[in-house]
């Protein structure tokens, strides 16, 4: 098979603008892959299809990542101009205007998404895998990816399942309905901030995190009992 | 009323003493018939148990029936998600007293090794009246004919009139059980309050430990 940075240049020369960046993976397993910009992602998947010389004629699996907003510090040099009080000539005080520099730790918020993951095949030509991602622009309210059932019948029930579990709501899927959970669930329960429903009554042998929510709801319990 | 002795003695002359109580628990418990459904891999040992070599039918058990309406024993084998729930107590609404239940293997009981997920009951008891519970994951055919047993004899204990009498023969006895509704993040209500706690019969007697495992009391 190609590698990844010569799919990516296929990719490239056939689908104009289609915006495909390699995502390293630095472990020793070393499967790469590749992250689609949504709107060119549907001609990018049927060009993988359809090539001759890629042929990726199965999809294998779909799944979902939940990426949270993170947090980043980083440290800064600054300069400042701080005023200090010098010895003067002749015991007099003189106040002087100095540049210092200062480290500052400055934050900010990288925005989380949530990510679809797709992991092709190919029968006819045997090989693969080759890893596809797409991701939301956020968390919460843009959280639309283009479906690619219409390039692979294959997705239609697993985009069903990650739009159930994750959320991400696939435009141009045929039947898209949560599938494992019932339709008047609200919540995404493989979100990284999913809230179990607090059912923890009894828990024959509680430990670790498990005890300690139960050691939660007891207390709640006895707080409401009192 | 007849003692025990004298009803053998009188047996191997050939009359027959019993009582009408005896006579119809023994019916009672002689033909049960399960219903045929299954919900996990606890079933397949269900079906193991119905077979040629363990045998259910020498207990009276072998016409498994397709319809609530015909049968008198639920075996919930296996998990029970949160969203088969509200089905399994609809079926056990709709089966016709009187009627048992048989909570096979470890997710029937607590949840199993599903207990801390979010979309699994943790044990059928908190919606229905459960009989017997068996532990085992799956529990083996012969679990499930020690639990048929066990549920034998409960039948051929309760007296037909008077405290302890068995539902259908009680007026004021609740026979059905609100089917919990799917809401918006958990099934509603989390239990039956009418059957959730289980109140288990004999166990005063066993130290009581809290969820950190300390001692909590010693009832004697």
């Amino acid at each position: 098979m190609k590698t990844v940075e010569e799919i990516k240049a296929a990719i490239e020369a056939a689908v104009p603008g289609a915006g495909v960046t390699v995502v390293l993976n630095p472990s020793p397993s070393a499967q790469h892959s590749l992250r689609l910009e949504p709107a060119h992602a549907l001609a990018v998947a049927a060009f993988l299809r359809d090539d001759p010389e890629l042929a990726f004629d199965y999809l294998s699996n779909v799944t979902g990542v939940d990426w949270l907003d993170k947090e980043i510090a980083e440290k800064v040099k600054v300069t400042r101009q701080v005023t200090k009080t010098v010895d003067g000539p002749e015991g007099t005080k003189l106040e002087q205007v100095v540049d210092e520099i200062v480290e500052e730790t400055r934050k900010h918020v990288e925005p989380g998404s949530l990510e679809a993951v797709y992991h092709l095949y190919s029968v006819a030509l045997r090989h693969g895998p080759l890893v596809l991602r797409m991701r939301t622009v956020n968390r919460t309210d843009k959280v639309e990816l283009p479906s690619l059932t219409p390039v692979w019948r294959a997705a239609e029930l697993q985009e069903r399942e990650v739009f159930d579990l994750y959320g991400i709501v696939f435009t141009g899927h045929p039947d898209l309905r949560r599938i494992l959970m019932w339709d008047e669930f609200k919540d995404y329960p493989m979100r990284k901030d999913y809230v179990e429903p607090d059912d923890y009554e009894y828990e024959p042998t509680a430990h670790d995190a498990v005890l300690k929510r139960a050691q939660e709801h007891r207390s709640r319990e006895q707080g409401s009992r009192d | 009323m007849v003692d025990n002795e004298l009803k053998i003695e009188l047996g191997k002359q050939g009359i027959l003493v019993t009582t009408i109580e005896e006579l119809y628990n023994w019916g009672r418990r002689s033909s049960v018939w399960p219903m045929q459904f299954g919900l996990a891999c606890c079933a397949i040992e269900m079906i193991a148990t119905t077979m040629a070599r363990y045998d259910l039918a020498r207990f009276g058990a072998e016409v498994f029936r397709p319809s609530p309406r015909q049968a008198d024993l639920m075996i919930v084998s296996g998990t029970v998600t949160k969203k088969m729930a509200p089905q399994v107590v609809r079926l056990y609404n709709q089966m016709a007293e009187p009627k048992y239940v048989i909570a096979m293997g470890a997710c029937a009981i607590s949840g199993g090794p599903f207990k801390q997920g979010y979309n699994v009951l943790k044990g059928i008891d908190r919606y229905i009246p459960v009989d017997v519970h068996i532990p085992g994951c799956p529990p083996r055919p012969e679990a499930l004919i020690q639990a048929f047993m066990t549920l034998q004899k409960k039948i051929d204990g309760q007296p037909l009139t008077g405290e302890g009498r068995p539902r259908f023969l009680d007026a004021d006895a609740q026979c059905e059980f609100p089917v919990p509704e799917q809401g918006a993040h958990d099934l509603e209500p989390p239990s039956n309050q009418g059957v959730w706690p289980v109140e288990i019969q004999g166990v005063g007697s066993r130290e009581r430990r809290d969820i950190d495992g300390r001692q909590v009391s010693t009832d004697h």
